[in-house]
């Protein structure tokens, strides 16, 4: 009788044909979401990353204020300012476009950091002997730096990518349609949990193999320190 | 400017609303001093059971770990709020609230300790066996202490993002920090309780993430 009620209330199969095709669009724009926020993210992390590698104090101090605050700030925090105090000043933006900014910037800052503790990790012998055969330094830290430092960085950079991507469902909150959206607003019209399971589910078929596969990368890159 | 400052840190706004604000900073470190230590103390049983090498104990803690890492804290949250009373469980919000956090950061906090356990050497343990001490001796006075150690940067900087999991307890409407803070804001059109709360967490988590770069540059220049 109570596996019965059990199954009843998460895993309704009548309900959940109703609310599947919610899910599954849900599910899209969690995804592109996704997507997105890695790849702005990355790209200003190892933008920033590089322009600290020139040594010009005034610009480092401000990467390191930038990349200080989004670490510490809460991305939920940083969205929620986005969303609802910019529009007083006359900047107001979508939901998804709010999110979207505000988990680049996070998952930003904290490129940078990995990036950058990637970079001084690469010995200096080796910029000294790329130097000395001719290379100029914007040509060492292409060519000789970066590569052996991105190696480095790949594990943290994968678990901080998982983390950050894992907040596109804080978007929820600004009513960004991704999984989360539809999975509460579901089970509150249906008063029924099996949208919230249905969209448990989404988040582990999406997020499941990431994890898996970083196990893979962290024990592929182990050795090569 | 003057309006910027009229919208963002209205210097009446403060005034009304510091003790709101306060007391959701209260609530806030209350959870996270309830959420830390029984997530370090989970994440390290986790990391013992998975260290004791039995086959498939250790593959039930992976799919544990891994299950809670690839599940997002907040779904983790609303399916415990919105799921628990239809198994007939009545939990008071600060329990629901503070179990989604536990589960979601004892997979992190296990998954450091194992790492710092992997770090020492099999010789340690082996010598330290040999002098007399127990297996729990060993791992409580050798094994631990050095683990700790090398993992002390990764256990802060998940300590770090604990504290703002907590900002998610707002969504189910439990009054922590950003709760208060957006409440206000409703109450006044004013932008400034949410800046307040956003320069409260600087506040509070500015100075670890400082050590936290420390230590990590530290570690770094050691290698």
């Amino acid at each position: 009788m109570e596996i019965h009620r059990l199954l009843f209330s998460f895993f309704n199969a009548d309900v959940a044909s109703r609310y599947w095709p919610d899910i599954v669009r849900g599910f899209w724009v969690t995804t592109g979401l996704g997507a997105a926020v890695i790849a702005s993210g990355l790209a200003v992390g190892l933008a920033l990353a590089l322009l600290r590698a020139l040594r010009f104090r005034p610009a480092s101090f401000l990467i390191v204020v930038y990349a200080d605050t989004f670490r510490a700030l809460p991305p939920l925090v940083v969205i929620i300012v986005l969303f609802f105090a910019f529009p007083y000043i006359g900047l107001s933006m979508s939901a998804f476009a709010a999110t979207w900014l505000a988990l680049s910037a996070v998952l930003g800052a904290f490129a940078e950091e990995i990036f950058w503790a990637g970079i001084l990790a690469v010995p200096k012998g080796q910029t000294e002997a790329a130097r000395s055969t001719g290379l100029s330094p914007l040509q060492t830290l292409i060519h000789v730096v970066l590569p052996q430092a991105v190696r480095l960085t790949i594990p943290p950079l994968t678990n901080r990518m998982i983390a950050v991507t894992k907040g596109t469902a804080l978007g929820s909150v600004v009513a960004v349609h991704e999984i989360i959206y539809y999975a509460s607003s579901g089970a509150s019209e249906a008063g029924n949990p099996t949208p919230l399971t249905l969209g448990a589910l989404a988040y582990l078929v999406l997020f499941l193999p990431v994890v898996v596969g970083s196990r893979w990368i962290e024990t592929r890159f182990r050795w090569r320190r | 400017m003057d309006q910027i400052i009229q919208l963002f840190l209205n210097p009446a706004v403060v005034a009304r609303f510091w003790p709101f604000l306060l007391h959701g900073l209260g609530t806030t470190l209350a959870l996270s001093l309830v959420v830390v230590p029984a997530g370090l103390a989970g994440g390290l049983v986790v990391a013992l059971l998975y260290n004791a090498h039995r086959r498939p104990l250790s593959w039930l803690v992976t799919a544990y770990v891994d299950f809670f890492r690839a599940f997002p804290p907040l779904v983790l949250l609303l399916f415990l709020y919105g799921g628990l009373p239809f198994l007939g469980v009545d939990l008071p919000l600060f329990g629901t609230v503070a179990l989604a956090f536990l589960l979601n950061t004892s997979s992190y906090y296990g998954e450091i300790f194992r790492a710092g356990i992997e770090s020492i050497p099999r010789g340690q343990t082996e010598a330290a066996r040999s002098t007399g001490l127990s297996a729990w001796q060993t791992l409580c006075w050798v094994i631990l202490p050095q683990a700790v150690r090398n993992v002390l940067p990764d256990l802060i900087g998940n300590t770090v993002e604990v504290i703002k999991l907590t900002t998610l307890a707002s969504v189910v409407g439990f009054t922590e920090l950003l709760n208060n803070a957006r409440n206000a804001q409703a109450l006044t059109y004013n932008a400034t309780p949410v800046v307040v709360a956003a320069l409260l967490y600087l506040a509070l988590l500015w100075p670890l993430v400082r050590l936290l770069s420390r230590l990590e540059h530290k570690s770094i220049a050691v290698r």
